[in-house]
């Protein structure tokens, strides 16, 4: 059984390192300068690491090897897909005035951009074409977060990746209108995806973004994505992702975020849909007085599988940070999530607060949670609190003896319990949206061709 | 009145923070040490100075072939010096002088022995010692006495060494031995099965309340060894024994390795507490020296509504490495863990339990304090599993940890794992620093800071000192103390 296992891993890193040998030259062709300049480094650490298994403390509850053993299709020649995604396209999220952007698998969409215009020096672009022609933005900071020497995907996705999105706010711009980027799966065959994503806030800037993902083929998905994101000095971010593509799409997030002295971060991820999902968030608080606060709501059924995995690392006094995930698991799917708050050395005067509350509503679903504290400091205030439980019997019964059938009740009572996440999102439109999605996914009649003209 | 005894308080916590590790003397015995040194002749060896029967010299020969195999675990959260296996005697008798070899029991002890236990305040003789509590005193890898020990057998109830329980209740013994920690458990647990020497077997038999506190005092006495002792309790179907366990070992500049393991069967309606107050030599100012803590506890809850209740203190020890953990396999039985672990100077803690629910309406509960000084890391990792039948399983944790000090770390790593619907599981943990309004109100009415601090210790894991038993909790809490010396101001 084990070396089965181990025979798996084995084969499926085999295939990543004899590819790229093999294609080497035909990636690099197809990107640019600044991403071809990392892949050598990224192939040799990818060969030290390999894929992470689930020794590695940070990969416990995930079978990467599993996800990455089946042999996907790679759009390396960057042959175009044809789809115009405003047309056959509709996000669950309309009437949210955004400037609304797509990204089809790994390639930023640009033959067709939103007429809105953005505030002067703002940019929201293909990364490779930002590199070529602003690689003095993209230079110093692409790979500088995500390092490849750190973890086998960050390795493997560096080594692949040839496109993905740049989003770029200068100095003291505000963005009012919120940024809304669709990752589109589209393929006609099984196919590995590699994106990039990198955000720049300049000091005293402000954005909303919001990523909504999508499979809209019945095909298999393996999407890697690596995102650094730099929060600048009294910058404010707000960053949301919605995840609602299907079981037949395994998603791999990285995303480091640096935030500098007075800045603020949201970081808000929604698991509606998946078929395995794997969120790692790192957020490093480099500067004084920043604020990080991070929320997610995972609604698992099926076979899904969601293992968010975090880490806020307080290097400096004075940070706040505050984390909520709330896991709402039927069927038999698995859910994990594991936070780490790690105060340094010196970083005195912080505050954390780590929540992670779930729902098991089968004796077939699994939840792990891992809460971690890590402190170094001695004048800080920490706290985390996990609890997995399901829904309060006394609620329900009297709800029951008010006429309320008892699934209805049980719905109710699993709403309000998302609710609290669904609540801390900021932008209006969106929470209200995401509210009637939420109640439309308890109530299993959301269904992935929702949005989707394709096959209709 | 309640000021005076308050005053009374400080002035007995000041004088013992005044005081060095006290249990640092060593006794000047002869002792029959084996040569340093590990290999499967030697285990051949120990188990011939035991004299054992054939199958139990099987069972640590299978333990030592399958740690040949493993690795040392890296995974703690500990800076661990490396040990070298090879540089250890695995077996030192200091009774070798009077006794023959470790068959020297109930013939005369050896008066430098008498005075040590004395000395540590465990009188050996009857007639001195506490009423109400049975001893058995272990030194290096040998028993030297348990006391009161006709007085159990009319009840019928079985409190001696394990060297002798081989002998004595071979049956007993190879029922239980190995089957609540299995060798293969772990790197120190097969290391420990390979090489075990003396530890204490208790078995209480059906219904009988055990009418006084058991109680098993190591000592590390010899240069240059470990000691490995090995804990049996089993408690058969409705019977109450309270379980106390305490160390201490000399001041010496190297490390001395103690891996020990505790197994304890708690079956039908019966009860185990299990209290440990842990004050090995934890290494000097600098962090040289002292003992390494890496032993593996668990008990197993067989039966129907039995309970079993994990108490320890742990202030001793340069690296403490454990996790008491609980077995729940019997529907409606409990198992709780209170636990008090501060770290000073340069000490390394890494502790918690493991709670693994597989019968019906089990219920757990975890409190845990840690409190770190100095340049200390002190580490809560604790293991909730709520298995798939373990319908109505219900956990309660809490860890708190308190920094004094800028230099010091705590951390908390709880794991949860829930298979069943029906359980609730339930996780919370602060940190923070001692509070400044309770140092100020302290000193505003003439408390001086140390004892303010030594107060509000004391007060902050009472939760836990309070469920050990009574001549243990004024230990422990002058132990708090102690070993809180110089951590302030």
């Amino acid at each position: 059984m084990h070396n089965a296992q181990l025979g798996y891993a084995m084969n499926a890193e085999k295939q990543y390192i004899e590819l790229y040998e093999q294609c080497r030259e035909m990636i690099d062709l197809h990107s640019t300068a600044v991403l071809n300049s990392r892949r050598e480094q990224a192939f040799a650490d990818f060969c030290q690491l390999g894929l992470p298994t689930q020794k590695l403390e940070r990969y416990k509850y995930t079978n990467v090897a599993e996800s990455f053993a089946p042999n996907y299709g790679l759009n390396l020649r960057h042959i175009d897909i044809p789809v115009n995604p405003y047309e056959v396209f509709r996000c669950d999220v309309p009437n949210l005035s955004t400037s609304l952007y797509f990204v089809v698998n790994d390639r930023f969409y640009n033959k067709i951009l939103p007429k809105a215009s953005l505030p002067e020096g703002v940019l929201v672009m293909s990364l490779a074409e930002a590199a070529t022609k602003h690689p003095e933005l993209v230079e110093g900071r692409y790979g500088r977060l995500a390092r490849s020497s750190k973890d086998g995907l960050n390795a493997l996705n560096t080594m692949y990746c040839q496109d993905g999105l740049f989003v770029y706010v200068p100095r003291n711009t505000v963005v009012e209108r919120p940024l809304q980027i669709i990752n589109i799966l589209r393929a006609d065959v099984d196919l590995m995806v590699n994106r990039r994503v990198l955000i720049v806030v300049e000091d005293g800037a402000e954005v909303k973004l919001l990523f909504c993902d999508h499979a809209i083929d019945d095909r298999s998905f393996l999407a890697t994505q690596v995102s650094e994101v730099y929060v600048g000095e009294n910058a404010h971010l707000e960053l949301y992702e919605l995840e609602e593509t299907h079981v037949r799409s395994h998603r791999f997030s990285n995303m480091y975020v640096d935030q500098q002295r007075s800045s603020t971060a949201t970081i808000d991820s929604i698991t509606l849909h998946n078929g395995l999902t794997r969120n790692r968030t790192d957020v490093t608080l480099s500067g004084e007085y920043a604020e990080t606060r991070m929320f997610g709501c995972v609604i698992a059924d099926k076979q899904q599988h969601v293992d968010n995995n975090t880490l806020i690392d307080h290097r400096v006094p004075n940070c706040q940070s505050m984390e909520l995930y709330k896991y709402v698991l039927d069927g038999e799917a698995l859910g994990a999530f594991a936070g780490r708050v790690l105060v340094r050395e010196g970083a005195q005067k912080t505050t954390s607060q780590e929540t992670n509350a779930n729902l098991v509503a089968t004796d077939t679903a699994r939840m792990y949670t891992q809460p971690m504290l890590e402190i170094y400091a001695d004048d800080v205030k920490c706290s985390h609190g996990s609890t997995v439980g399901q829904l309060n019997e006394q609620a329900l019964f009297y709800m029951r003896q008010r006429g309320i059938p008892l699934d209805e009740a049980r719905m109710l009572l699993k709403f309000a319990f998302a609710g609290e996440v669904l609540d801390s999102i900021r932008m209006e439109p969106l929470r209200d949206r995401l509210h009637y999605l939420v109640e439309k996914r308890f109530r299993g009649e959301l269904s992935k061709c929702e949005g989707c003209k394709l096959c209709k | 009145m309640k000021r005076m005894e308050e005053n009374k308080d400080n002035i007995i916590i000041k004088e013992i923070a005044d005081k060095k590790y006290e249990y640092g003397f060593t006794t000047d015995v002869k002792t029959d040490i084996i040569e340093k040194g590990l290999s499967e002749d030697v285990v051949r060896l120990i188990s011939e100075k035991k004299g054992e029967p054939e199958w139990l010299l099987d069972f640590r020969l299978k333990a030592f072939r399958y740690w040949q195999t493993l690795k040392e675990p890296t995974w703690g959260h500990l800076d661990m010096p490396k040990i070298d296996y090879q540089d250890i005697s695995y077996y030192a008798d200091p009774t070798a002088q009077k006794g023959q070899g470790a068959g020297g029991k109930g013939q005369e002890i050896d008066p430098e022995l008498m005075k040590t236990f004395d000395k540590l305040g465990i009188p050996l003789e009857e007639r001195m010692a506490l009423s109400g509590m049975a001893v058995d005193a272990v030194m290096d890898s040998v028993s030297v006495k348990t006391t009161f020990r006709e007085r159990l057998k009319e009840k019928g109830i079985i409190f001696c060494s394990i060297t002798e329980a081989v002998r004595e209740h071979p049956d007993l013994v190879r029922q239980y031995l190995g089957s609540v920690v299995p060798y293969r458990d772990n790197f120190f647990a097969a290391l420990n099965s390979a090489v075990f020497s003396d530890g204490s077997f208790v078995y209480i038999p059906k219904g009988i309340r055990c009418p006084m506190e058991l109680s098993t005092y190591f000592r590390i006495n010899a240069r240059g060894t470990g000691q490995f002792e090995r804990t049996l309790i089993v408690a058969d179907d409705d019977s109450y024994v309270s379980y106390l366990e305490g160390c201490t070992a000399p001041m010496r500049d190297e490390n001395q390795l103690h891996a020990a393991i505790v197994e304890i069967v708690v079956m039908d309606g019966a009860e185990v507490k299990y209290s440990t107050v842990q004050n090995w030599y934890p290494g000097d100012k600098d962090g040289k020296g002292g003992v390494l803590n890496l032993v593996t506890k668990r008990g197993h809850l067989r039966g129907r509504n039995s309970r079993l209740s994990w108490t320890q203190v742990e202030t001793g020890s340069a690296i403490t490495w454990k996790y008491p953990s609980c077995v729940l396999s019997g529907d409606g039985s409990q198992a709780e863990f209170y636990s008090v672990a501060l770290t000073n100077n340069y000490q390394q803690a890494d502790t918690g339990t493991k709670m693994i629910h597989l019968g019906k309406n089990t219920k757990s509960t975890i409190i845990s304090k840690g409190i770190s000084a100095g340049r200390s890391q002190n580490a809560y990792r604790g293991l909730v599993r709520v298995g798939k039948n373990a319908d109505g399983a219900r956990n309660y944790s809490s860890c708190d940890s308190l920094l004094l000090g800028d230099k010091c770390g705590a951390h908390t790593f709880p794991y949860m794992d829930v298979q069943n619907p029906t359980a609730v599981v339930e996780h919370e943990a602060t940190t923070s620093k001692i509070s400044e309004d309770q140092l100020f109100y302290c000193n505003q009415r003439g408390i001086p800071l140390e004892d303010a601090v030594g107060l509000i210790v004391n007060g902050y894991a009472k939760d836990v000192l309070n469920k050990l038993p009574m001549e243990f909790a004024a230990e422990a809490q002058k132990l708090l103390g102690v070993s809180l010396e110089g951590a302030v101001g």
